[in-house]
């Protein structure tokens, strides 16, 4: 056991040492990886702070009812009747076809447009507020509003929610596509920086060979060497993802004072920060493995 | 301790470097390998020190069998044995005490256990005060010794030497001889390859081949052995 540990130990001092001799090459291995970590995970920023700001805007989705134009007041205050009974609405508002009209005829934008027609186009409308803001629960009450006696059409005005949650998963997916891509990527970066190692370390595996290393011992200071790159590369990632958006948070908080709002946005949960360096340390060793392994037997079959 | 029997290899592509070679070494004995360039010296070294498998016949090394030994297990069989190559093969980004250190890292000694070990090899070939040296700064005889320091320092019972003074002048070369043969007297067992038997030194460590019966002479002519 103590010499079990003693070599782990003796391999990572050995890598550490090497690494301090080769600063500023280990550094930049470090910052490659971290901007190749850092790509995705920013995706992942973006797309996770519209989902939020989409979240806030969406809580208040509603249905418009448009009454049948030959309806009169008997059939409204009929429907009003309904809605309050409805343990599915929230609350409601009532726009009066006259008064909307009126509005439309002062309104300089559409004054014209209002001149060439002879009587009032618009019906009678109901803005309905759900209780729940679910989908599922939105689509029901409006199959049953447009159920309703002088009921000409009961409109979700929740379509562009579902057009940019769809756009969002779509966004998702290209992430998990990325992810794919520059993991693969990160895999063949650190395989060939641990193959030139070995490259420069061949003397000393062949002498180790010929006096009883076994391929544990051989592999093990660059499997180490390998984890610490990943830790490197995964710090690297989480330092360039913290600069980026606190660099952002500056203009970003411009522009939302302009819309009266306090949005920044925001890193992802420590738990996925944790993640990122735990997957870019296992990667790397796995990369680490590989190589090693491929380069001894090559060597092997050599002798 | 060591049994060859039979035993032939063939490199692929090649002649049979060796053919129908048997022999027997005990504990203590004192081997040289003779014959000119390209007689198979090397290739029977490295059948005895685990770092080839015979083509046919059998090799045994303490009772195992090396042909039915997995690969996993050649490492453990090869730090049985102390070995010294005629280009040193130190490695030469480290100091003398490194080099010295790495069997023993190999064995997961580290430490203190390690530093005693290391400076009391390098003591016996006299380099103690070189230490911190770099190899490339020793002479040839000097980097010779650091590799046999390397060799001894895990303690093993055989000594296996390549042509050990192959690239040394003679004074260096006797000094190398004097230093194998006295890990001899302490009870390694020393295989030694040479183009010539170094008859003068034996006679005066009153060790000729022909009035002693533990040093043994293996003639090697293209691949046999001859009388």
């Amino acid at each position: 056991m103590k010499q079990w540990l003693n070599q782990h130990q003796q391999a990572l001092k050995q890598v550490l040492v090497k690494m301090r001799h080769q600063l500023l090459a280990t550094f930049m291995m470090c910052c490659v990886m971290g901007v190749t970590l850092c790509l995705p995970s920013m995706l992942y920023v973006i797309v996770d702070n519209l989902n939020r700001l989409a979240g806030n805007v969406k809580s208040e989705p509603q249905i418009t009812l448009f009454l049948k134009l030959e309806s009169d007041s008997t059939t409204a205050d009929k429907i009003r009747e309904q809605l309050s009974e409805n343990n599915m609405v929230d609350h409601y508002q009532f726009a009066d076809k006259a008064m909307a009209w009126q509005k439309l005829q002062e309104s300089e934008g559409t004054k014209l447009a209002t001149l060439e027609l002879d009587k009032n186009p618009l019906p009678d409308a109901f803005f309905v507020f759900p209780k729940s803001v679910a989908p599922e629960a939105i689509a029901q009450l409006q199959s049953e509003l447009q159920t309703w006696d002088g009921v000409e059409l009961a409109q979700v005005d929740a379509n562009w929610i579902k057009r940019f949650d769809a756009i969002l998963q779509l966004a998702k997916q290209a992430i998990l596509v990325l992810v794919g891509l520059l993991g693969f990527a990160l895999l063949a970066i650190i395989g060939n920086t641990i193959r030139l190692q070995i490259m420069t370390q061949r003397e000393e595996i062949e002498v180790s060979q010929l006096i009883g290393a076994t391929n544990g011992f051989i592999r093990r200071p660059f499997l180490y060497a390998g984890a610490l790159y990943g830790l490197g590369g995964g710090i690297a990632a989480y330092s360039m993802l913290t600069g980026v958006v606190y660099m952002f948070n500056q203009s970003i908080a411009k522009i939302a004072n302009l819309y009266a709002s306090d949005f920044t946005l925001s890193l992802p949960q420590p738990i996925l920060i944790v993640g990122l360096i735990a997957a870019a340390i296992c990667l790397s060793w796995i990369a680490a493995y590989f190589a090693v392994s491929r380069s001894l037997a090559q060597l092997s079959s050599l002798q | 301790m060591i049994k060859f029997d039979q035993v032939s290899k063939r490199y692929p592509g090649s002649f049979d470097a060796l053919k129908n070679i048997s022999f027997e070494i005990n504990q203590g004995d004192i081997v040289f390998v003779t014959g000119h360039s390209g007689a198979g010296k090397s290739t029977l070294l490295k059948l005895i020190a685990g770092i080839e498998r015979p083509t046919s016949g059998t090799v045994l090394i303490g009772n195992q069998n090396i042909s039915q030994l997995r690969n996993s297990a050649l490492p453990f069989l090869r730090r049985k044995f102390g070995l010294v190559f005629q280009d040193h093969k130190l490695l030469y980004d480290r100091n003398c005490y490194e080099n010295v250190a790495l069997p023993l890292y190999i064995n997961g000694i580290t430490g203190s256990e390690a530093g005693k070990r290391i400076r009391a090899a390098l003591d016996k070939v006299g380099l103690l005060n070189k230490e911190k040296a770099m190899p490339i700064t020793l002479s040839g005889g000097e980097q010779q010794r650091l590799a046999i320091a390397r060799a001894v320092v895990s303690r093993p019972s055989i000594l296996i030497a390549d042509e050990p003074t192959g690239n040394l002048d003679e004074g260096y070369a006797q000094d190398i001889m004097q230093l194998f043969f006295a890990f001899q007297q302490v009870g390694v067992t020393l295989v030694m390859a040479t183009h010539q038997v170094p008859n003068n030194f034996l006679a005066s460590a009153g060790l000729l081949s022909d009035n002693s019966t533990i040093s043994k002479t293996l003639n090697l002519h293209q691949g046999m052995l001859v009388l």
